[in-house]
C-alpha cells in the first residue's frame, strides 16, 4: 500500500454496481493471461449511463476507445459502491485501468472484501459526500498517514475514515500474505 | 445474552463459545461452490498461491456447477467450461455437474439444494453473490470473490466479520395473489439497496413459515439486493423434509437463542402487501403493480435463481393457462429438475410446458441465460431499447444486456399477467 496516492479524479454517483463496472458479457476473458486481462481495463465502467459518467457534467468516457488504461487513477463515488454481483473482475477491471484508490461514502460488502483481499486498490470511505465538492479531472493527493484527501487544484482538504482492521491486509499486500502472518498456513 | 442463528453457526465453525457482531473471525467452511464465470479465475489464484501441483483442502467439499454461459458459441465462454473439466479431473472433485453432459444441472443456487448440498447449521461459501439463497435452509451462506474462494480451496478457511441480524417478520400467511418476490421487493423498497449492508437478514413469522421451500429461497436470494451478507430462515419440518429427502449427511439444526439480540425488528402484515414491482434501474425503486398498470412492455422474462424454480413456473402457468402472450416471452427453467417437472406437472389437465407453448412463450434449456445479459447470442437477452418485465433479481443498467433497455422486476404472477396484456398488470385481474 502506497503512503501517497496521486492522480486525476473520476466522479461517479450512488449505487455503482458491478455490472456497470464490468458488464457480464466481458467476464469471459482469462484472468490469468496478462494480455487477455487487459480487456478488463478496456471495458471498465463501460456500462455506466453516459450522462452519469464523469460528474458533474457526465458524458466523459472513463477510457478512451481502444485504450486499456484510464487517465483517471482515483474514483470518487457516492454510496453503496460495488453493489451487485460478487465478480472479482470488478476490482480487477479498475486495477487494470490503473485505478489506485476509490473514495466512496460506503461500499457493498463483497466488492470491499475483494478489493482488499486481492490487494487491487484501496477502498477509502469518507464521512462527507465528496462528489459534490470535486469534479472529474481535478488532481488529487491521498495521504495515508494523515488520513486526508487534498484537491491539488484548489487546496481543499477532506478527511478519510480510518481503514480499521483491513489496513493489516492491505499492508500485507493481500489476504494470502495476511493469512500467512496469522499462521493460517 | 444469547446469540442469533447466524452468530451461533459462525461461533461453532470458529471453535468459539461465543461471538459478537463486529468481530472478525476465521471459520471453517463446509461447502465451497463455484461456477464457470468465477471457477477458472479462482483456481488460477489458488495455483499461483499454493503452487502448480497444489491439491484442494477437501475434494468432497467443493461443488462445481457450470451454469452462466452454457448455450453460446462464444469461444471464451466455452473455453471456461473446458478449464472446469480439466480442474475437476486433476483435483478429483466429487461434485462436478458438467455442462453438455448427463450430470448437467443448471443454475447453481437452485441446483445446490436439489442435489443435497445445503444443510442446516453449515457454512456455504460461493463465488456468486446469490449464494445467500441457501440461508433458506437455516445455514450461513454468503457470496465471495475469487481470492477469498482460492484461500478456501487451499485452507478450508475464510475470515468473516460477524454480522448483526435484522429481523423481518411477516404476520399471517400471504394472500393467494402474493408471492415471496412481492414480500422481498417490499422490504428492499422499505430499507433500500444498502439497507442491510454487512448485516444478516432473518425472515420469520407465520407468514414465512407458511411458504414452500422454493418461496423461502426467493426471500433469502434477494437479501444481497439490500446489501445483506446473508439471508436466513429458521429450519422447520418443511425444511427438514426437503433436506432429508436429498442428503443423508448428518447436520445440526441451529435456532436463535430465546434471548438473542437483534439489530432491528420489523413486522409486516402479509395481507397489507400488494403485488410489487421494482422500476428501472434499481431493486429499491418500489411501486405496486397497480400504480404502474398500463406501462407498456416489449419483453417478458421468466427464469433465474430467483424466478425460475418449479413454484415460479407453476405460478406463471396458472396465469397463462388458456391465454396468449402479447409480447415476446422467454421462459428459462432454473434447472434440469425444473425443466423435467414442467413436462409432467399440470394445471387443469395441461402440462406447464404445454401451457407456455400454447401461450406463445419460448422455452430454453436451463441456465442463467439473460438474467445477466451474457454474450450477444444469449437466449432472451435485451439487445436494443427493450422494456422488459422479469422474474429475475437485478435491474441495473445493462444487467440483462443493452444499457439502453429498461427492466422491471416482479413476481411470476405479475410478469405473466403483464405478458398477456403487453403492459404492466396487477395479477389479481387474472387470479
Ligand atoms: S440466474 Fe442470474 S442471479 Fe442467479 S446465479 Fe445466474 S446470473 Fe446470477
Amino acid at each position: 500500500m502506497e503512503e501517497i496516492i496521486e492522480g486525476k479524479a473520476f466522479i461517479l454517483g450512488n449505487n455503482i454496481d458491478t455490472d456497470q463496472i464490468i458488464p457480464a458479457q466481458h467476464l469471459v476473458y482469462n484472468l490469468d493471461d496478462p494480455e487477455e486481462r487487459k480487456n478488463f481495463g478496456r471495458f471498465c465502467l463501460s456500462s455506466v449511463p453516459p450522462e452519469l459518467s464523469g460528474l458533474p457534467n457526465g458524458h466523459i468516457p472513463f477510457i478512451e476507445d481502444g485504450e486499456c488504461a484510464s487517465e483517471y487513477q482515483i474514483i470518487i463515488a457516492g454510496g453503496n459502491f460495488g453493489c451487485g454481483s460478487s465478480r472479482e473482475h470488478a476490482p480487477v477491471a479498475l486495477n487494470m485501468a490503473g485505478v489506485k484508490a476509490v473514495v466512496a461514502e460506503s461500499y457493498a460488502r463483497i466488492f470491499f472484501r475483494n478489493a482488499v483481499n486481492g490487494g487491487y486498490l484501496v477502498p477509502f470511505e469518507t464521512p462527507q459526500r465528496l462528489i459534490d465538492h470535486i469534479a472529474t479531472g481535478d488532481r488529487l493527493r491521498i495521504d495515508l498517514q494523515a488520513g486526508t484527501l487534498t484537491n491539488l487544484d484548489n487546496g481543499q482538504t477532506f478527511s478519510l475514515s480510518p481503514l480499521g482492521d483491513v489496513a493489516e491486509i492491505l499492508k500485507a499486500g493481500d489476504v494470502f500474505a495476511y493469512a500467512r502472518t496469522a499462521g493460517l498456513y | 445474552m444469547g446469540m442469533t442463528m447466524t452468530e451461533k453457526i459462525l461461533a461453532a465453525h470458529a471453535g468459539r463459545e461465543k461471538v459478537a457482531p463486529g468481530q472478525n473471525i476465521w471459520v471453517n467452511v463446509d461447502v465451497l461452490m463455484t461456477h464457470d464465470v468465477c471457477g477458472p479465475g479462482t483456481f488460477g489464484i489458488f495455483k499461483k498461491q499454493f503452487g502448480p501441483d497444489a491439491k484442494v483442502w477437501d475434494p468432497e467439499k467443493i461443488v462445481l456447477i457450470p451454469d452462466h454461459y452454457i448455450f453460446t458459441t462464444d469461444p471464451h465462454a466455452n473455453r471456461n467450461l473446458e478449464i472446469l473439466r480439466t480442474i475437476a479431473k486433476e483435483q478429483n472433485l466429487k461434485y462436478f455437474y458438467d455442462a453438455h453432459s448427463p450430470a448437467y444441472k443448471g443454475v447453481c443456487h437452485v441446483a445446490l439444494p436439489q442435489e443435497g448440498h445445503t444443510r442446516p447449521g453449515e457454512i456455504l461459501i460461493g463465488t456468486d453473490s446469490h449464494t445467500c439463497t441457501a440461508g433458506a435452509f437455516g445455514e450461513f451462506a454468503t457470496g465471495v470473490g475469487n481470492t477469498d474462494a482460492a484461500l478456501v480451496l487451499g485452507t478450508g478457511k475464510i475470515w468473516l466479520k460477524v454480522p448483526p441480524t435484522m429481523r423481518f417478520i411477516f404476520d399471517g400467511p400471504p394472500p393467494p395473489y402474493l408471492m415471496a418476490k412481492d414480500l422481498i421487493l417490499h422490504i428492499i423498497g422499505e430499507i433500500g439497496v444498502d439497507g442491510a449492508t454487512y448485516r444478516a437478514m432473518e425472515f420469520a413469522g407465520d407468514g414465512v413459515l407458511a411458504l414452500k421451500v422454493e418461496e423461502r429461497m426467493t426471500l433469502c436470494n434477494m437479501a444481497i439486493e439490500a446489501g445483506g451478507k446473508n439471508g436466513i430462515i429458521e429450519p422447520d419440518d418443511i425444511t427438514l423434509a426437503y433436506v432429508k429427502k436429498r442428503t443423508d449427511k448428518p447436520f445440526t439444526v441451529v435456532k436463535n437463542d430465546e434471548d438473542a439480540s437483534y439489530y432491528s425488528e420489523r413486522v409486516f402484515k402479509s395481507a397489507d402487501i400488494q403485488p410489487t414491482v421494482a422500476r428501472p434501474h434499481s431493486p429499491e425503486n418500489r411501486a405496486t403493480a397497480r400504480e404502474l398498470a398500463g406501462t407498456k412492455i416489449t419483453h417478458a422474462y421468466i427464469g433465474s435463481c430467483t424466478g425460475g424454480k418449479i413454484t415460479d413456473m407453476q405460478a406463471a402457468a396458472r396465469v397463462l393457462l388458456g391465454r396468449k402472450t402479447a409480447v415476446p416471452t422467454f421462459v428459462v427453467p432454473a434447472t434440469m429438475e425444473v425443466a423435467r417437472a414442467m413436462e409432467h406437472e399440470k394445471v387443469d389437465g395441461a402440462t406447464l410446458k404445454q401451457v407456455f407453448e400454447s401461450a406463445g412463450a419460448q422455452i430454453a434449456p436451463p441456465s442463467c441465460a439473460a438474467c445477466l445479459g451474457g454474450p450477444p447470442d444469449t437466449f432472451g437477452r435485451l439487445n436494443g431499447r427493450e422494456i422488459c418485465i422479469s422474474t429475475t433479481n437485478r435491474n441495473f443498467p445493462g444487467r440483462m444486456g443493452s444499457k439502453e433497455s429498461q427492466v422491471f422486476l416482479a413476481s411470476p404472477y405479475t410478469v405473466a399477467a403483464s405478458a398477456v396484456r403487453g403492459r404492466i398488470t396487477d395479477p389479481r385481474e387474472f387470479l
